[in-house]
């Protein structure tokens, strides 16, 4: 009955499509609500960091010229493949979470559906943060939104898998690539998120994710000098967060501050429009 | 090892000479390099090699599509890599084709060295006659090294007395200019022909050997640098004087650069490690030492925003 040989679960990162152990070659022990251990997860270190930004700046080029519809069908991808691993996922929220079966389910069926929604958007938001604008001259003119780069996030640190997917979902339907930390109390639904994307036609280097402590890593992040925004989410302490926007400050990066929503209500545009520089382009008319 | 006692010009007596000397232990020269690649270099060290690797940077541009605007834009970056930080140094030349070398000596003048590939680059495949010429419309040009390539075809049928009178008539048609000898090893298939190779390069007058042209899959390795910093070494012990090594092709960023640094100091010794006798060949390298050395500068990380485009 019980004489299988027990599979003993270290996990690595996810960075330009590969798992990576960390740099650092260190660990930590993840346990449930219960103190139960669950698995060891990979301890990102700020090198790890340095590589997940040269792999997302590579990643940035081909998918910010992708086309809107090509970028929603590759995040419709994912959640297939996430509606493959329903059962999978729901162990994993239920024994990060400490949730009940039902409530484990709906918080899966909700980050499934987001994921859906985002994807929806890829080719409709344009129209609707874009605009023609009315002009007092013999100019056609108009403004569109475009890519903001390569964007750092903190997930939030309590929702593990629905809040990580909507955090991560707006970054990367609009053209960005992301490096994102997952929460380090609860990082197993974000890493089985990962062997999902690397089966689902995400080019590497699009999502990257760590484990491990944002108050070490993401300070490397937030002062990069090709890192173009941060989403402080999932930042918890207001000492952290207040030193990752004087870092920020350093190269003008945008910033999105710490949240901590319902993540289970309906979300609205905010997120998508967060990440995107506006571009407005004068054309002449009747010349 | 023996010494080179007689002159050695025919094919037979090179081949007696290179096929005595010792083969090559290809499964222990690939650990060395390993090895030696995972050494730990601390801080200081490394804003020193960053700042040696910055002045043996021949910065090179070999396309079809070279311009004299890009090579001029090409030259006042090896001047001046970072016009935002004075204390960084020059590169050590600029490596161009040989018709850009007037282009190019235009504008760095006395202050850099202009370095021409010539004879039929990269592939070799041309008379002796037009070779030459190229060397000398390079020379005649403003170029004071040349990066010649070697006949792969003769050296790899057995022909070591043909590639030795090519070279020597390069070497002769080059006059005070420095010849750098490219034995893309990449064709060389072995370490043992790359050794042969670098010891026939340098017996015919070599002032350099170099790996590669860059126009093949396989460039610079450090297993390749380490039998050619071999041969460099065995070859001064033998005869007193001292060439250099180039590798070139694929040393894209400043952590390879400074494996190869370590390889120089643990093979050839601390002699080499100065820009007359070691060299990197490189375009996209460069960038990146310059953002390893802001980085050290300011304490973050830097990114291509920060450097020019090439």
């Amino acid at each position: 009955m019980n004489d299988r040989v027990e599979v003993r679960k270290t996990y690595k990162l996810f960075i330009k499509g590969a798992f990576p152990r960390s740099e650092s070659g260190r660990t930590y022990e993840v346990h449930d609500t219960d103190d139960k251990f669950l698995a060891n997860a990979a301890k990102a270190s700020r090198k790890d960091a340095r590589d997940a930004v040269l792999a997302a700046r590579a990643g940035f080029d081909g998918w910010s010229a992708a086309t809107a519809y090509n970028r929603g069908q590759v995040l419709y991808r994912v959640a297939e493949v996430m509606e493959g691993r329903r059962e999978q996922f729901i162990a994993d929220v239920q024994a990060a979470e400490g949730s009940g079966d039902k409530k484990s389910a709906r918080v899966v069926d909700a980050a499934i559906d987001r994921l859906v929604w985002y994807a929806g958007w890829a080719d409709k938001y344009a129209q609707v943060v874009g605009n023609t604008n009315p002009v007092a001259g013999p100019y056609f003119n108009f403004t569109i939104p475009e890519p903001t780069g390569v964007v750092a996030a903190i997930a939030p640190q309590d929702s593990s898998l629905l809040g990580l997917v909507s955090v991560i979902a707006p970054i990367v339907v609009t053209g960005n690539a992301v490096i994102v930390v997952a929460s380090t109390r609860r990082p197993i639904p974000a890493i089985t998120l990962t062997e999902v994307l690397a089966t689902s036609d995400v080019p590497p280097g699009v999502i990257n994710v760590l484990t491990g402590d944002p108050a070490e890593i993401a300070p490397w992040l937030a002062s990069h000098g090709d890192v173009n925004a941060i989403d402080l989410t999932g930042v918890t302490s207001a000492e952290l967060a207040k030193k990752l926007e004087i870092e920020a400050a350093g190269t003008v990066k945008r910033v999105r501050p710490p949240a901590q929503p319902n993540w289970l209500a309906n979300p609205d545009l905010g997120r998508l429009r967060s990440f995107v520089e506006t571009k407005t382009v004068w054309h002449p008319l009747g010349a | 090892m023996r010494t080179i006692a007689e002159p050695l010009n025919t094919t037979s007596s090179l081949r007696e000479f290179l096929h005595g000397l010792p083969g090559v232990d290809e499964v222990g020269v690939k650990a060395r390099a390993t090895a030696l690649g995972t050494r730990s270099i601390k801080n200081e060290s490394k804003a020193w090699a960053i700042d040696m690797a910055i002045r043996m940077v021949d910065l090179t541009t070999l396309e079809g599509m070279d311009t004299p605007g890009k090579v001029r834009a090409m030259c006042a970056k090896a001047l001046r890599p970072d016009p935002t930080d004075p204390t960084v140094p020059s590169v050590a030349a600029v490596c161009v084709y040989g018709d850009m070398a007037p282009v190019a000596r235009a504008v760095v003048g006395d202050n850099l060295h202009v370095a021409a590939v010539a004879t039929a680059f990269p592939s070799g495949r041309a008379s002796l006659e037009v070779k030459l010429q190229d060397v000398r419309d390079a020379v005649a040009g403003g170029a004071d090294e040349i990066d010649m390539v070697i006949d792969r075809g003769a050296f790899l049928s057995g022909n070591y007395g043909l590639v030795n009178e090519q070279i020597i008539a390069v070497k002769v048609a080059c006059g005070t200019a420095h010849l750098k000898v490219i034995l893309e090893t990449g064709e060389l298939r072995t370490l043992d022909n790359v050794r042969r190779a670098s010891w026939l390069a340098m017996m015919a007058g070599a002032d350099f050997i170099k790996t590669s042209t860059g126009k093949v899959p396989v460039a610079a390795t450090p297993a390749v640098t380490i039998v050619m910093l071999q041969a460099v070494r065995d070859y001064y012990a033998l005869t007193g004087s001292q060439i250099g090594v180039k590798p070139a092709g694929g040393i894209r960023t400043s952590k390879d650069a400074i494996k190869y640094l370590v390889l120089v100091k643990e093979i050839a010794g601390e002699a080499w490690l100065t820009p007359d006798l070691f060299r990197f060949g490189a375009s996209t390298l460069l960038n990146d030492l310059l953002m390893q050395r802001q980085r050290m500068a300011v304490g973050h990380y830097s990114g291509p925003d920060y450097v020019t485009i090439d």
